[in-house]
């Protein structure tokens, strides 16, 4: 095997772009939380972009090579070291045979992605090799890396791109307050117009429950409801709908206490209410964020949710044009 | 009934055919739900149905969010009658209820439950006007269900009883969600029953466990090697009650290869069901247990 797994990190998972198309039934589309990182991670290894890489949460992982090997390091600002030496990240750098990756702590953000020239070489599940850890599928195994684990390394498509950099324009900034952007709807209604203006104006806080299902907050007002009687079958708490389908991104808040986003292994439906969903320009963020970061939801229209969305993919354009 | 239209997000619509529960709008949402499939729509990468409600997800770049709504709101408009027959399968499966598995699990969460004092099955029971929790057994394993949705986590079924309104049982949630809940335990919140496909985080009360597993990301159990979901919107469960010797026996023939759940073919017509509940679902339970 080309890389054994000598420390774990605290949750380093095997993902790519995502397994689209069985969220009906139940399993959600999975992949890297931090989509534009994840792709730079490959491009600057000559992978394709939607090669499987490793993304590690808080603290990486440390790994052995026996192959030769080019990697990289993007997302999160936490320095890698191999066999002492600091590397950069954001540019591809060589691992030879018998030497170890090792990362410094985690300074910004909160998840790097390892790019390996040839990609992760796990089988692919339902046409993806990302990690969907609570339905124990796909992945290394359906689980997060331990100790002692190995994989192999598939053989790379082009050149890596040695000496080029990603530019710090199309890096994703974790600032240490966030705005996210999000499209009211769904159950906005059922909220009383004080609690509408209470979510939007009060600053919360990412709660330590905060993984790849979803993105817990605190610290807000409890949100009030206008009184009904509940449909049959939706439950007595007036949080409660009949199960329905979640999106991702949107924003469910059980009992009207604590804001959950859902991400990309998100919980397909159920039955709570949501008061909308953040547009999908802003969703690499989330993945970023860290636990106690303040963070503020911004109400936006349908039009300027799709200008985000195309200004992303313009960055995500010239991201590719670096490397053709 | 009425359609409620909302986008969530720039990359779905959230189609809502009533807020709440019944097989007239769990018919109507399933039928849209397979036209829009049928139409092939460019951009359009998922199709959720749920209880009385779907999702679309599709790429606002192929597809513009105005455009998708006019063409959901077109589909709506063009569908005169909900078509209210559909060819499915009536599937037996074994409840081990009152297990030790999934009351040990219940009794660590008791400071997050209503009634601290009685068990999920014993609360249940008397909210909803049962003498004794035998009585409640022999009703949720009594009157057949129809799955009318599958999610949360991979394979998850929620189930809708076939009986009318007045028999339908009601649970609320737990007051704070569980941590934990044993894999294939069988679970109940609002007017749904849902089989736990997975170990995990779970809110419904929980009354018992199925030797039957119904997700396998493997695909080694004999009858998941075709695909690793078991259960469809559609699919009719007939639960049966069973003591720790047959749960244990059914356990163990499941590693050796040797259960299959029993299976029939069967046409469910939600208006033949209406005419004669009692009598339409005599006749379902004798296609499951007849020659």
């Amino acid at each position: 095997m080309a890389v054994k797994v000598v420390e774990s990190g605290l949750s380093t998972t095997v993902q790519d772009l995502g397994r689209p198309g069985y969220y009906h039934l139940g399993i959600p589309i999975s992949g890297g939380m931090d989509r534009m990182a994840l792709r730079a991670a490959n491009l600057l290894v000559g992978n394709n972009e939607e090669a499987a890489v490793l993304e590690a949460v808080f603290m990486g992982p440390k790994l052995q090579f026996s192959v030769n090997s080019i990697v990289s390091v993007t997302g999160a600002t936490m320095v890698p070291i191999v066999d002492g030496a600091t590397m950069e990240m954001w540019t591809p750098f060589e691992v030879t045979a018998g030497q170890t990756l090792s990362f410094e702590y985690l300074k910004k953000g909160a998840r790097i992605y390892i790019g390996i020239s040839g990609g992760i070489d796990v089988p692919e599940v339902l046409g993806s090799r990302s990690t969907y850890a609570l339905g124990a599928l796909g992945g290394f195994l359906g689980r997060p890396l331990a100790t002692d684990d190995e994989f192999n390394i598939g053989s790379a498509s082009r050149k890596p791109g040695i000496g080029t950099h990603v530019p710090v324009e199309l890096r994703r900034e974790s600032n240490d307050s966030v705005e996210l952007r999000m499209l009211p709807g769904l159950y906005w209604h059922r909220l009383t117009i004080k609690s509408q203006q209470s979510f939007l104006n009060d600053v919360w806080k990412v709660a330590p429950e905060a993984d790849r299902i979803g993105y817990r907050f605190q610290g807000g007002n409890k949100l009030d409801f206008v009184g009904r009687k509940q449909p049959f079958g939706a439950g007595s708490d007036p949080s409660n709908i009949v199960d329905g389908c979640y999106p991702y991104g949107s924003i469910q808040v059980p009992g009207g206490t604590e804001p959950i986003v859902l991400h990309r292994d998100a919980v397909s439906g159920g039955g709570y209410f949501m008061l909308g969903t953040v547009i999908s320009a802003d969703m690499d963020l989330i993945g970023q964020l860290q636990p106690h970061t303040p963070v503020r939801f911004r109400s936006v229209d349908m039009e300027t949710a799709l200008e985000a969305r195309q200004q992303y993919n313009s960055k995500t354009e010239e991201l590719r044009s670096i490397f053709q | 009934m009425k359609t409620r239209y909302a986008h969530g997000g720039d990359e779905h619509i959230f189609v809502e055919v009533d807020e709440e529960m019944s097989l007239e709008a769990f018919f109507k949402s399933l039928n849209l739900a397979n036209s829009l499939q049928e139409e092939k729509i460019n951009g359009v990468t998922e199709i959720c149905p749920a209880n009385a409600s779907f999702q679309v997800k599709f790429d606002p770049g192929q597809i513009p969010p105005d455009e998708m709504l006019a063409k959901l709101k077109e589909l709506e408009g063009s569908q005169a009658e909900t078509k209210s027959v559909i060819d499915t399968r009536i599937i037996e499966v074994p409840v081990y209820y009152q297990d030790p598995w999934t009351q040990e699990t219940l009794m660590k969460f008791r400071d997050r439950h209503q009634d601290p004092n009685s068990t999920d099955i014993e609360y249940a029971a008397e909210i909803n006007g049962f003498n004794s929790v035998d009585q409640f057994i022999k009703a949720h394993s009594g009157a057949p269900w129809i799955v009318t949705m599958v999610g949360f986590v991979a394979g998850l079924p929620f189930l809708f009883q076939l009986v009318d309104r007045v028999r339908q049982i009601e649970v609320p949630k737990y007051l704070r969600p569980r941590t934990d809940t044993p894999k294939l335990t069988v679970g109940y919140g609002g007017c749904f029953t849902a089989i736990y496909s997975v170990r995990g985080a779970g809110g419904y009360q929980i009354f018992g466990i199925t030797p039957m597993p119904i997700y396998d990301p493997k695909q080694e159990i004999s009858y998941l090697t075709d695909f690793m979901v078991f259960f469809k919107p559609g699919d009719i469960v007939q639960f049966r009650s069973i003591g720790r010797e047959e749960y244990e026996s059914t356990v163990a023939a499941v590693e050796d290869g040797m259960f299959s759940p029993r299976i029939r073919n069967i046409e469910f017509s939600l208006d033949g069901f209406n005419q004669d509940i009692d009598g339409y679902n005599h006749r379902i339970q004798e296609t499951l247990y007849g020659s």
